[in-house]
């Protein structure tokens, strides 16, 4: 599926023109969504790099990365865990936006795409390397501006951790690949 | 017209009257109130259902407002649990067609109040059979699962909606195998250096030298006779350290606002836990007529405070930990005790080394446990803690002396819960066994 583009979709944000047409002004919805998952990629991959892989078992040995992290000395959070972290602190911080790590290859079933937007936009985006899928979609009587980034493994940590995981359905994932992706949303109601 | 006009004035002052008579009961505390109640409340909260004002904190606040007030006396607790089902796991507009069969955002979906006749266990108000609107395929992900009941999801000892710190299965792997009964039945100090942390607590909260009461002193000889052996009198405590009342004038019954100068931890837990919860709302003391549960008739007009237990200027922890308890408790539980295993190690004495295993009423009820604030242990005097479900009990307690596998069974077995443990479980929980063959692959 292409790009679409969303014109005009941002209610509150429209004013009419003496010729009846919806003039957009401030910001484009996948300008706001694209610019928010900048934010995101770079600290996800920070975070994965700077701290998991340099202070992990795999450099100083400092802290350990480990999905039961509070349960153990030292423990701290897989990226995925972060990333979802932040979108739960996010999430009681504003309803403006929402977002989530999915995956059509998930270890824990919660996180498989389950609106068809959502899968929709997970197997477009494992079909085309480097291309972001955006679209709309209701959900509960909000209509939503939805995107879906690819999540690339950036570290072979990533790869490792889900190729071994036994609950994973994929086992040969790669550095560089599309391990799932990041779902946007941003409500058009308001 | 004149007898419609009566009328009228009729209707008005009749209404008036009766709008004037539930302002006065809401706007007055008191017994009267129970005209208010749309149904009795969950055994969670029968003894604030009084006290309105605990959950209904304002008069139009709506869902918001309820679950505002769930949070701020249960929020910590969950938090601690590491709550498996927190509200912003549900917020995402991705659950929308979830949300609209179970509101997982509002505890009130699954605990709704003064619901007694659809009130099942942990004040659930939703058939058991709950999990299944979001796990519905659990049995593809888990062959094990395939033909287990949804409604024996959280009844069998397997799962808790909110806190699986003893149940997730990296943790049953971790724990599997593990004999029965641990070598050495360890139990955490309460302080490794209890004079220094009586040293700590006074120099933080002794105030000026106060009054000597020395008249008081002179009226209650027996007391001043036994006082310095007491961990009180040991302190270096006097009579005013806790007699002394507004202004520093002679408080003949000190209550817990006394206590908590001193014992803030101890209280905050007293209060959060049923043996306070009604001091902590601004209602009279609790008192064992009031509950459901079995108590000794002889105890049923007494009123909990910090002295029910701790016998004022006694302080003696070892009757608090047992004694105080079955002075009060009368069900098949609490009389199964003394002849029970856990009942019977404190009579055997102390070993060759003059140590002395020893299980109290405390020891599970009223555990032990890390002081985060000020280090070392403390003892944890909110009861309810780790008491529903009884699985919050496994790691802080059960595990101290058992294994897993044989805390998850002996917790699921009701009978045995009612002898008070007093032989092995008779029905293994298989959650373990599917954890330890999912880890190695088959």
């Amino acid at each position: 599926m292409k790009k679409t583009l969303i014109a005009a979709l941002v209610g509150s944000t429209v004013l009419m023109t003496g010729c009846n047409e919806p003039e957009q002004v401030g910001i484009a919805p996948e300008k706001y969504t694209d610019s928010l998952f900048a934010v995101m990629k770079a600290d996800r991959t920070n975070y994965t790099k700077l701290v998991v892989k340099r202070l992990g078992p795999a450099g100083a040995g400092a802290v350990k990365p480990d999905e039961h992290w509070q349960d153990i000395p030292n423990g701290t959070l897989l990226p995925a865990q972060m990333f979802r972290a932040g979108a739960e602190a996010v999430a009681e911080m504003t309803d403006d936006f929402t977002y989530s790590l999915q995956s059509i290859w998930p270890i824990n079933k919660q996180n498989a795409p389950k609106t068809p937007m959502e899968k929709q936009g997970l197997e477009y985006i494992a079909a085309n390397p480097g291309e972001n899928f955006y679209g709309k979609e209701k959900l509960g009587g909000t209509t939503y501006f939805t995107a879906v980034y690819p999540d690339v493994a950036v570290s072979d940590a990533c790869t490792t951790c889900h190729n071994d995981h036994k609950d994973s359905p994929k086992t040969d994932f790669k550095l560089g690949e599309v391990m799932g992706g990041v779902v946007i949303r941003v409500p058009l109601d308001s | 017209m004149l007898n419609a006009s009566r009328m009228w004035l009729f209707w008005l002052v009749l209404s008036l009257a009766g709008l004037g008579y539930f302002l006065f009961i809401i706007l007055n505390e008191g017994p009267q109130r129970e005209q208010l109640l749309i149904g009795e409340a969950s055994h969670g909260h029968f003894q604030i259902e009084l006290a309105c004002e605990s959950c209904h904190t304002e008069a139009f606040g709506g869902q918001e407002m309820l679950q505002e007030a769930c949070v701020s006396c249960h929020g910590d607790e969950l938090k601690a649990a590491h709550d498996s089902h927190p509200r912003k796991k549900f917020t995402d507009p991705r659950n929308a067609d979830l949300l609209e069969i179970i509101d997982a955002r509002y505890c009130v979906s699954c605990h709704l109040e003064h619901q007694a006749e659809q009130t099942r266990a942990m004040g659930v108000t939703l058939p058991d059979d709950y999990c299944f609107h979001c796990h519905e395929d659990v049995g593809n992900e888990r062959p094990s699962h395939k033909d287990l009941a949804f409604d024996s999801c959280a009844s069998a000892g397997c799962h808790n909606y909110h806190d699986n710190r003893a149940l997730y299965e990296d943790f049953l792997a971790e724990h599997a195998g593990e004999p029965w009964l641990k070598d050495v039945a360890a139990l955490a100090v309460p302080e490794t250096n209890l004079a220094q942390r009586m040293e700590r607590v006074l120099a933080q909260h002794r105030v000026a030298p106060k009054a000597d009461f020395s008249e008081q002193r002179g009226q209650h000889p027996e007391i001043s006779g036994v006082w310095h052996s007491t961990s009180h009198g040991g302190a270096g405590l006097e009579c005013a350290a806790c007699h002394s009342g507004e202004q520093g004038k002679w408080l003949a019954k000190p209550e817990i606002e006394q206590c908590e100068t001193c014992h803030a931890q101890e209280s905050r837990g007293f209060l959060a836990g049923k043996h306070g919860m009604r001091l902590a709302q601004g209602l009279s003391a609790m008192s064992p007529g009031q509950s459901a549960l079995a108590f000794d008739h002889g105890a049923s007009h007494s009123s909990m405070s910090c002295n029910s237990c701790h016998q004022a200027h006694t302080f003696d922890t070892g009757f608090a930990a047992t004694e105080a308890c079955l002075g009060c408790h009368a069900d098949d539980h609490s009389l199964a005790f003394k002849a029970s295993p856990h009942g019977q190690l404190s009579a055997h004495g102390p070993d060759e080394s003059g140590s002395q295993a020893e299980v109290t009423c405390a020891t599970c009820h009223l555990p032990r446990v890390e002081d985060e604030t000020n280090g070392g242990f403390r003892v944890e005097h909110n009861q309810n803690a780790n008491l529903r479900p009884n699985e919050k009990m496994i790691r802080p307690v059960c595990m101290q002396c058992h294994s897993l596998e044989f805390s998850i069974d002996a917790l699921a077995d009701p009978a045995l819960i009612r002898n008070n443990f007093s032989h092995a479980p008779e029905h293994h929980i298989p959650s373990v066994d599917w954890a330890k063959a999912r880890e190695s692959g088959n």
